[in-house]
């Protein structure tokens, strides 16, 4: 690819993704009200995402592997266990990411 | 857009009581208020992009490419799945069109975020146009599940999470361009603190919608669509082709089966822009007050 492709290449991706990005208020300007049914969708869609962001995250996890994903499930209950504990965001997140980073070094080794 | 309004944001503020003629000086300290509330709910995100950014960085250079590219592309796409693909889509021979369809079918999760966050962007001025520009996963979790006080200008709020996270990621991805070779500490895993983040965030949402036992599956028809449908699209299309289906399949039950939700009590005012921070405050007696303290907790 020549620099001149490589940055077509580059403006036409910027560009789909810009789309994604403002369609739905472009669709929906703040002149006009928001139809009933987008109004619901606005409410119930995020919760959904959520979990969808949640499972994306762990879209690569193999349960069949070394270690059976194990280093995944137990750093995902200690960030619930501190969330329910704790409540706040850092605490959880740093505790489930210590975890989930000695886990992937240490499982290996005790497991053999 | 309408800009005809003057004190966007600060606007919204006269709900609460105060009035709408707020004076430059106001509007720059309310900016710096908002800067000091958005900047702890941003750390794990500095976390994780800066991270991300490095190792998107480090890939880029590694497969020969300048060490500016990832910067660059890094501030004008601003969408971490899409620069990963970028570097085999630049690698490989030139094609537009499919690098467009690309483009659109793993932006296509930005449809939610901006049907999600339609009331919460309204009325935000000259900030709005960079508010939707910089929407990522990770900005639209963080702006979406935001308990924002009342004394904070929300558009600031917004702005300063929106500028912040583009920071650290474009701060990440240029490091990583240019310096990433000189990197030899092992950090492999610290890309779960996104996994983290997103778990925190879905669980904040579940305790807000309820935390009763007896009525699990009547508040949180939401969470339980969004990873059910997932878990499902995921095992039948795997992991690189299930972001579409599962985005339909949500689509498709939350439409199915919106009667029954409107009347156990998901209701249309929460999304609006003007009532639903008043409603938060009512729901978070629980769950979303600690959102706010979140930052005391290291």
């Amino acid at each position: 690819m020549s620099i001149i492709q490589m940055f077509i290449t580059i403006a036409v991706v910027v560009l789909g993704t810009v789309l994604t990005r403002f369609l739905p208020y472009m669709v929906f300007t703040e002149g006009r009200e928001i139809p009933m049914t987008v109004k619901y969708l606005g409410r119930v869609l995020a919760p959904a995402v959520f979990g969808l962001l949640v499972i994306y995250c762990l879209r690569n996890v193999n349960f069949t592997g070394d270690m059976f994903g194990l280093p995944d499930i137990i750093s995902l209950i200690v960030v619930a266990a501190l969330y329910i504990w704790k409540r706040g965001m850092l605490l959880p997140m740093a505790g489930g990411t210590v975890c989930y980073m000695i886990l992937i070094r240490m499982l290996p080794l005790v497991m053999q | 857009m309408k800009s005809n309004r003057t004190s966007d944001g600060t606007e919204r503020a006269g709900e609460s009581g105060r009035t709408a003629v707020i004076s430059g000086q106001d509007d720059k300290r309310g900016a710096l208020r908002a800067m000091k509330t958005a900047f702890p709910k941003t750390i794990p995100v500095m976390t994780g992009y800066i991270f991300l950014g490095i190792t998107y960085g480090m890939l880029m250079a590694t497969s020969g490419f300048p060490g500016w590219l990832p910067a660059l592309t890094a501030l004008i796409i601003y969408t971490g799945s899409m620069e990963f693909l970028m570097v085999s889509i630049l690698l490989s021979s030139f094609n537009p069109l499919s690098a467009f369809a690309t483009a659109v079918m793993v932006g296509a999760r930005h449809l939610f975020y901006g049907i999600s966050m339609l009331g919460k962007y309204r009325n935000m001025g000259w900030k709005k146009f960079y508010l939707i520009y910089t929407t990522s996963d990770e900005t639209f979790s963080v702006n979406y599940s935001a308990d924002i006080p009342d004394y904070v200008d929300r558009s600031w709020f917004y702005f300063w999470v929106s500028l912040l996270d583009q920071m650290y990621w474009v701060a990440g991805s240029a490091a990583g361009g240019f310096f990433g070779s000189l990197i030899t500490i092992n950090l492999d895993g610290l890309d779960f603190v996104m996994t983290a983040m997103f778990v925190v965030i879905f669980l904040q949402q579940w305790m807000q919608d309820g935390t009763k036992l007896r009525s699990l599956f009547r508040d949180h028809i939401c969470e339980l669509t969004g990873i059910a449908g997932s878990v499902l699209c995921l095992v039948i299309f795997g992991p690189d082709h299930f972001m579409i289906p599962s985005m339909i399949v949500i689509l498709a039950v939350l439409l199915i089966f919106r009667k029954p939700m409107e009347k156990a009590g998901y209701t249309l005012e929460h999304d609006t822009s003007a009532s639903d921070h008043s409603e938060n405050a009512e729901i978070s007696g629980e769950g979303l007050s600690n959102n706010g303290n979140g930052g005391d907790d290291i």
